[in-house]
């Protein structure tokens, strides 16, 4: 009897593997197989050979030490880039949630609203955000953008005055500038949220109905519902969320950046390796932990 | 007595009616506000390619060009030859896509129903895989496709290894892999989707004898068609806009349409000797338009199906 359970499990292990088999042989072939050689590269001084190809000296940890001893601003732009993700990502998080339970609600020109909230997601591509900044200063209209901008900053309502108003008003500091951070980075958060918004939608629409319908003979209120039903079932969809978020957030950020022109413009690649590799580990780390800390109390089928 | 009930009930009536129209104007103002955000740089580009030359150095002309043309259209039209590129990109991005659904739900699959030793390490490469920038990773693979060489096959029959840069074959290999634009990410989500739906509906094809790839194809995917949307619309958005891979693999800009647009401000003002910086941006931005709107066409239309996708499946009732 026990035998054949066996048999039974190490068949579904079999079969599991020949699911994940292409994901599994691309990984090994592409990642690993390079991240071994980025891991290579970052213990090592790298020279153009003669002839094409590279040369690799092994120096140690040198490149990690310089990084974070010599470097001029190494330390300063790594904390500085996990700083602004733990900001952003709880925002964006809930704002796209907030935001899919909005566009989930039936109403006249859905379809056109879902497409705006997607616009930010298709105009995410290298050549069109450069050109977008190119026209958001010219917004204004040709060059005449220089004295439409005297014109707002002479009527006196900023930020700054708002600012200043709250403070006025005994609003703890903190909260304030967290805030005002917030609203300041709206345009950062709205453009960064569109995937989200989108995985939350079809998380939504994946809730059965009929929990809705019990929920409302049990006579629930709809503050019940969204904690007792549609919350536990989107939970799943908050980790891919975060994760998706905490990823397209470290991509972007100055660190990346920094590894990208170390390794391309100042020709260090071994110095690009190391920085790679510990801003990698770094962000590991915090999904490791928020993804345990959610995990935990997340409500799977099975 | 029954007068007193009655206004009750009426009382109850207006009060939600007043709720629900709060409601809905809080929604309206939410929407709107958010919209301008997201549209307002859309505007002005859109505004922008359609100025004349006049309008651009008009103090006078805000948003509405006094003397509208087309003429941006028309050459940044010839100059991207607009439907072939876009015919052969979209066959590259749907292909790419199609590829990419397939795998990437297999091995979610995979990772949500099967347990197999090592499943927690093997998860944790996938998301390994999601967060190593992939720039990181780039010189390695060039190199891997510069000189392709598989387990030496290549050697063997051709006497030298192949290079198999300049084509879109790379990233149809890496697809095929698993490893392609963003795959981690789909991997991801596909298992996420997966582990929510409930087990029954496997065991009930079991019991009814049902093999595990026709479980798998015919029923686990048709239920997971939220998740197969979703996935294909990035899939397609992000092989569509994607420069990066397109740039290390040094595939022709005749296949790919954003890399084209990147070069068009340049061959603009060599070709057509539109010196002036501020009026070749303007093809750009007609350029840009041309490029966005086939993808929101697309998009829209495939939303359709997202939500009428959604009521056909699940276990509902």
């Amino acid at each position: 009897m026990k035998k054949k359970k066996m048999s039974l499990m190490a068949k579904r292990s079999i079969t599991g593997y020949i699911f994940i088999m292409p994901w599994l042989v691309g990984f090994i072939v592409f990642y690993l197989r390079s991240l071994i050689m980025t891991a290579n590269f970052s213990l090592s001084e790298i020279s153009v050979a003669v002839g094409g190809g590279y040369n690799t000296k092994f120096v140690g940890l040198q490149n990690y030490l310089f990084a974070f001893r010599a470097h001029g601003s190494f330390k300063q732009v790594l904390t500085t880039s996990v700083g602004n993700m733990l900001i952003d990502v709880p925002l964006i998080t809930f704002f796209s949630l907030l935001m899919a339970m909005l566009l989930n609600k039936k109403f006249k020109g859905r379809t056109l609203v879902r497409a705006i909230f997607f616009l930010p997601v298709i105009m995410n591509s290298g050549a069109i955000t450069a050109a977008i900044e190119m026209s958001r200063q010219m917004l204004a209209g040709g060059l005449s953008a220089s004295s439409a901008e005297i014109a707002s900053a002479s009527s006196g309502v900023g930020m700054a005055y708002y600012v200043q108003m709250f403070g006025n008003l005994g609003i703890p500091r903190n909260i304030l500038e967290y805030i005002v951070a917030a609203v300041e980075r709206i345009n950062d958060i709205i453009s960064a949220s569109g995937v989200q918004i989108i995985i939350f939608i079809a998380a939504l629409q994946s809730i059965p109905g009929s929990m809705y319908e019990v929920a409302k003979i049990e006579g629930a209120t709809a503050y019940e519902t969204f904690w007792k039903v549609t919350f536990p079932m989107v939970m799943p969809h908050i980790i891919t969320n975060v994760v998706y978020t905490v990823v397209d957030n470290f991509a972007e950020s100055e660190i990346v950046e920094m590894a990208y022109d170390t390794a391309f413009n100042d020709i260090n690649y071994g110095l690009s390796s190391a920085m790679s590799l510990v801003s990698t580990a770094i962000v590991c780390a915090i999904l490791v932990l928020v993804c345990g800390f959610i995990q935990k109390r997340t409500f799977y089928y099975n | 007595m029954k007068k007193v009930l009655l206004s009750e009930n009426d009382r109850k009536k207006i009060m939600s009616a007043i709720k629900n129209f709060l409601l809905s104007l809080f929604r309206f103002i939410v929407i709107v506000g958010i919209s301008y955000v997201i549209l307002s740089p859309i505007i002005g580009i859109v505004s922008s390619s359609f100025f004349s030359n006049a309008d651009v150095y008009n103090p006078m002309v805000y948003l509405l060009p006094q003397a509208p043309t087309m003429e941006r259209y028309r050459l940044a039209m010839t100059r991207l030859d607009y439907w072939r590129t876009l015919g052969k990109t979209m066959l590259y991005s749907l292909s790419l896509m199609a590829v990419q659904v397939v795998i990437c739900s297999m091995v979610g699959y995979g990772f949500a129903r099967y347990s197999f030793p090592l499943k927690k390490l093997l998860f944790g490469c996938v998301v390994v895989m999601i967060v190593i920038p992939t720039h990181t990773i780039m010189l390695p693979i060039y190199v891997t496709f510069a000189k392709f060489d598989p387990l030496g096959l290549c050697t063997l029959f051709t006497g030298s290894s192949k290079n198999l840069l300049s084509s879109p074959v790379p990233m149809y290999i890496m697809t095929a892999l698993g490893c392609g634009l963003r795959s981690g990410l789909y991997i991801y989500i596909f298992n996420q989707f997966f582990r929510g739906l409930p087990k029954e509906i496997e065991e009930a094809a079991f019991v009814d004898g049902a093999s595990t790839w026709y479980t798998y194809f015919r029923i686990m995917l048709v239920n997971a068609i939220p998740s197969v949307i979703t996935v294909a619309i990035f899939s397609m958005v992000w092989q569509y806009n994607d420069t990066f891979y397109s740039k290390l693999f040094l595939i022709d800009q005749k296949i790919v349409i954003s890399k084209r647009i990147a070069s068009l401000q340049a061959t603009i003002s060599n070709l057509d000797k539109v010196l002036d910086p501020t009026i070749s941006q303007l093809y750009v931005y007609a350029g840009i338009v041309l490029v966005i709107l086939p993808i929101l066409i697309v998009y829209v239309a495939l939303q359709k199906y997202f939500i009428e996708g959604v009521e056909r499946s699940g276990i509902v009732g």
